[in-house]
């Protein structure tokens, strides 16, 4: 095949790019080269548009072990123990093939956690799709969720959280994002920094197919009408190889003798290769005609762009070839010395005894691309006045129910119960509460995660979005009794070369920073996805966040579910009785504009804080954040959970009933104490000028609302329980 | 007393079945599907997971694995063998209980705690529990037990069937059918009723912490009754 500027452009390379390619080399790329380049220089692999304003994200703190930049970060819970843990997306091969694209996408996060020495312990994921009344939403959520759970299920890691969510602005771009969680010994953590010249380096893990070829290019570019003809680029999962890759690389590990180990996920073997020589600052020489093939005839360019799952990539000590050789050869696995590390700082291939390949890998990495995009400064709309007649037919709880049957907030049974959840016997919060909690195995320690997501914020205002979205995961964590640690990000947007796209990426990502500096919850791993869009048609907003933190002893654990009838139900935090951009206000209203919810960083840490406080006074019997659909959706859902009801009564406030129950004012907890343990948790909450109101007394089994209105709790779970299973089975 | 887990290719209860058997007083070791000999055993339990990745039909490649030899022989002498989940599939594979274990009826995956009444309580693995209903925890995708009638009958004669599927009084009715099983069958034994194979996983339910604890009583009993 001819390389020139078009072969260049089809491979997704702007006509500049190719120029300074051939500039860096100082010649014309061949074909396979022009390949490497175009996997390394997509924006997927790169970060091209993102990484000027990645680096404003604080990354640093007390706990950091590790943060961007490796595999996956990692932090320190004490005793010697760490969490490695990232999310990453991969929703351009699910919209293609949903249950492949789901399931790599698993394979892929758990072998980025596994890579670095942890054992996976917990899988989490943040899916979103179209409106429930496009035609392709049902079959691309069924195939997610089998995907999602085939992949996990067969690893026997337990899913403990997730995020769904439906709007149509996915309808033709579906996210999945997927994280993982990984236990690992500090002093035994391993990186992906090739060292020392002659080092062997070794292939393992399955075969390599002509599967996923230019994977990572196809998920840098928006969709067009001939998507059907991208599924060649989808990879195929096989959760039984990982897990023997798992065990193989869990045992190798156990010893001394790697140097440096990457995975292959995305770019395959050039990047893995690339990364590794290029942290070490070294060359990497390989022999393509020793890598394992699944196929006959593949080419170098289709061996060093396949993007087939289930392979590393490492770094040995000399004359520990045999001795690994026997813990794969035990598992079943392919493993062949491919190469060695060289002073050459190139990158240098050879197949049939010719030379194909030979880049300096500097002009991969450091010489890649960086562009400082155009973006447009969202304005912050104006507040809506909401006319008091428009609430006045309104009843409460024909209101209530309609919230909890929003298949935004309705129960998500459906999804997790085909996730293996309680796998590896740690399980103590399932699916369903605020987040996923997992004992450290034979300790006291458990770990808490949570995955959140506020698009709806974030198209509004992304700045406010931003932050909003790592307080509620904050939220959360302090929600069970965890003490937040960390964040990882999973940033889905739009083009960045639409302006508008990427003024939403920058000031998002603006907002994440500034929250999770004040909230000294750092961000220690993460991914992009940009070109999240059909023809002109982009996402909103949609950055995830994948929050982690501590509960030193696991006995201190909160739930959301009512305890006792005749406890006490007070809301922590100020309603201001904000409606724009609520569930209420969209759906109820069907008024989509307005700014969304202030962020007060001083009051989410301060409220925040101080429940940490009364938890660890052993004062709080049961805890939940207020998010969508305000205080009375937030404690139906605890009546839900607990089957208990509960007497509410509206505290005295300017604001009307409407305003009072389903705004979404941030910052805010509903909390459950002893009627005798008033006095205390009153003083601690004063003490700490925290605002709380007294909301009710909890009952047998209905939900009363200033003495007059009147629903049964079996009556709200049904409307929370019932949306999501009939659609499925419609 | 003496225990004894298999571990094969893609096993994934196998840790937390060794972590349950400890925990109630077995000796247990870790034993590996290539080896040929079993280590002197009271109990060899085949765990859940995804042997040889599910491939073929579940459990049928193990249950050709070296180690199953040993283990046929050691049921057919008499010894307590139990297979739970992905080593229930391979017991129905090896035929050492009669029956096979098709697709989930509505082709999903379910994980969730059930309720099961104990059907037969003249055999080592549930005599002397108190209990008539035990909760349980299950997490398959095949675990629609499905027989022929005259294999059935059979079945029946010999009071073969270990558990049944129910609700938390002890009723056996469709709507607590997780997975279209017939007769709402969770788990049968062999004839001699030394082996039983049953879908859902004991071993999850062990604390408190955890989905529940009837594990604690199953384990507690069994190892009683093995004494």
């Amino acid at each position: 095949m001819i390389v020139n500027e078009q072969a260049a452009v089809d491979h997704g390379l702007k006509k500049d790019e190719y120029a300074k390619i051939c500039e860096l080399l100082k010649r014309t790329p061949n074909i396979t080269e022009l390949g490497i380049f175009s996997a390394m220089w997509n924006e997927h692999c790169s970060y091209k548009s993102s990484r000027l304003h990645l680096k404003k994200l604080p990354t640093k703190g007390k706990k950091v072990i590790q943060g961007p930049g490796e595999n996956a970060g990692v932090i320190d819970i004490e005793d010697n123990d760490a969490i490695v843990f990232k999310i990453e997306s991969h929703n351009h091969p699910s919209f293609i093939e949903p249950y492949q694209g789901a399931a790599t996408g698993v394979g892929g996060i758990m072998r980025d956690v596994f890579t670095m020495g942890a054992r996976p312990i917990a899988n989490l994921n943040s899916i979103h799709f179209g409106s429930p009344q496009n035609k392709k939403t049902k079959n691309l959520l069924r195939g997610v969720v089998h995907g999602i759970g085939g992949y996990g299920n067969c690893m026997g890691v337990p899913t403990i959280a997730g995020q769904t969510s439906f709007d149509s602005s996915y309808n033709g771009n579906i996210l999945v994002n997927a994280m993982t969680l990984g236990l690992v010994k500090k002093d035994k953590i391993f990186y992906s920094k090739a060292a020392g010249l002659n080092k062997p380096v070794i292939y393992v893990g399955s075969k390599t197919g002509r599967d996923g070829i230019h994977g990572a290019s196809m998920a840098s570019a928006s969709f067009d009408e001939k998507i059907e003809e991208k599924k060649p680029t989808v990879q195929v999962g096989d959760p039984f190889t990982e897990k023997l890759l798992l065990e193989a690389c869990l045992e190798l590990m156990a010893g001394d003798s790697i140097i440096a180990i990457q995975d292959m996920g995305a770019a395959g073997l050039t990047s893995s290769s690339i990364e590794m020589a290029s942290k070490g600052n070294l060359g990497i020489e390989i022999n393509l005609n020793k890598v394992p093939c699944r196929e006959t005839k593949m080419t170098p360019y289709e061996i060093m762009l396949s993007e087939s799952q289930e392979r590393m990539l490492i770094v040995l000590e000399n004359g520990k070839e045999e001795q690994a050789k026997k813990i794969f050869d035990k598992w079943n696995l392919d493993f062949a010395v491919i190469g060695k590390t060289t002073k050459s700082k190139k990158i240098e291939l050879y197949f049939n005894e010719e030379k194909v390949a030979d880049i300096p890998v500097n002009t991969l990495v450091e010489n890649s691309p960086m562009y400082d995009r155009k973006w447009k400064k969202a304005k912050l709309p104006k507040k809506n006045k909401i006319k008091k007649e428009d609430l006045k037919h309104l009843k409460i709880i024909d209101v209530l129910k309609k919230i909890l049957a929003n298949p935004n907030v309705c129960s998500k049974e459906w999804i997790w119960q085909q996730y293996d959840h309680t796998v590896m016997g740690d399980t103590i919060q399932k699916p369903g509460g605020d987040s996923g909690v997992v004992r450290v195995h034979g300790t006291d320690k458990a770990v808490a995660a949570s995955v959140d997501s506020s698009a709806i914020y974030c198209w509004a205002h992304p700045l406010t979005g931003g932050k909003q979205v790592v307080c509620e995961s904050f939220r959360n964590l302090i929600s069970v009794g965890a003490k937040p640690i960390a964040i990882t990000n999973c940033l889905n947007f739009g083009s960045p070369e639409n302006e508008e796209n990427m003024g939403e990426f920058v000031e998002c990502v603006q907002g994440i920073s500034e929250a999770s500096e004040y909230l000294k919850f750092p961000v220690v791993s993460g991914n992009v996805s940009f070109y999240n869009q059909t023809k002109e048609e982009g996402i909103k907003p949609t950055p995830a966040i994948g929050g982690v933190g501590l509960i030193k002893n696991y006995q201190n654990m909160i739930t959301m579910d009512f305890k006792e009838v005749n406890n006490l139900v007070l809301v922590i935090g100020k309603t201001e009785g904000h409606i724009d951009q609520s569930l209420f206000a969209r759906n109820i209203l069907d008024e989509k504009n307005g700014p969304p919810p202030e962020v007060n960083l001083f009051n989410e840490k301060n409220n925040g804080e101080t429940l940490l406080k009364l938890i660890d006074n052993n004062l709080i019997k049961s805890a939940h954040d207020v998010s969508l659909g305000g205080i009375i959706t937030a404690v139906s859902k605890m009546c839900i959970k607990g089957k208990k009801g509960i007497n509410i009564k509206k505290p005295k406030y300017l604001i009307n009933e409407i305003e009072y129950f389903f705004a979404e004012d941030q910052g805010r907890y509903i909390i459950e104490i002893n009627k005798k343990d008033f006095k205390k948790v009153a003083d601690i909450l004063h003490k700490n000028a925290v605002h709380f109101d007294e909301l009710g007394t909890i009952n047998e089994n209905e939900l009363y609302i200033n003495d007059k209105t009147k629903v049964t709790i079996d009556e709200l779970s049904t409307s929370n329980k019932s949306w999501l299973t009939n659609y499925m089975s419609k | 007393m003496k225990s004894s887990v298999i571990t094969f290719p893609g096993s994934n209860c196998d840790r937390d079945m060794d972590v349950a058997l400890k925990k109630f007083g077995f000796k247990n070791k870790m034993v590996w599907h290539a080896d040929a000999e079993l280590p002197k055993s009271d109990l060899v339990v085949l765990p859940g997971g995804f042997s040889y990745g599910d491939y073929l039909r579940c459990g049928s490649m193990a249950s050709k694995s070296k180690i199953m030899q040993s283990v046929i022989n050691f049921a057919n002498s008499g010894g307590m063998v139990m297979g739970i989940c992905n080593g229930f599939q391979i017991l129905v594979e090896t035929g050492l209980v009669p029956g096979v274990l098709l697709r989930n009826k509505y082709l999903e995956f379910i994980c969730k705690n059930v309720f099961v009444k104990i059907n037969d309580k003249k055999n080592k693995y549930f005599k002397n529990v108190d209990n008539e209903v035990l909760e349980f925890h299950i997490a398959h995708n095949e675990g629609n037990y499905f027989c022929t009638n005259d294999q059935l009958k059979k079945i029946e004669d010999n009071n073969q069937i270990a558990i049944n599927y129910c609700d938390e009084n002890g009723k056996i009715e469709d709507q607590y059918n997780p997975n279209g099983s017939l007769k709402n069958i969770a788990g049968i034994f062999n004839k001699e009723k030394n082996v039983l194979g049953m879908m859902p996983h004991p071993e999850r339910m062990i604390d408190t912490s955890l989905s529940g604890e009837d594990g604690s009583l199953f384990f507690k009993n069994l190892i009683n009754n093995l004494k």
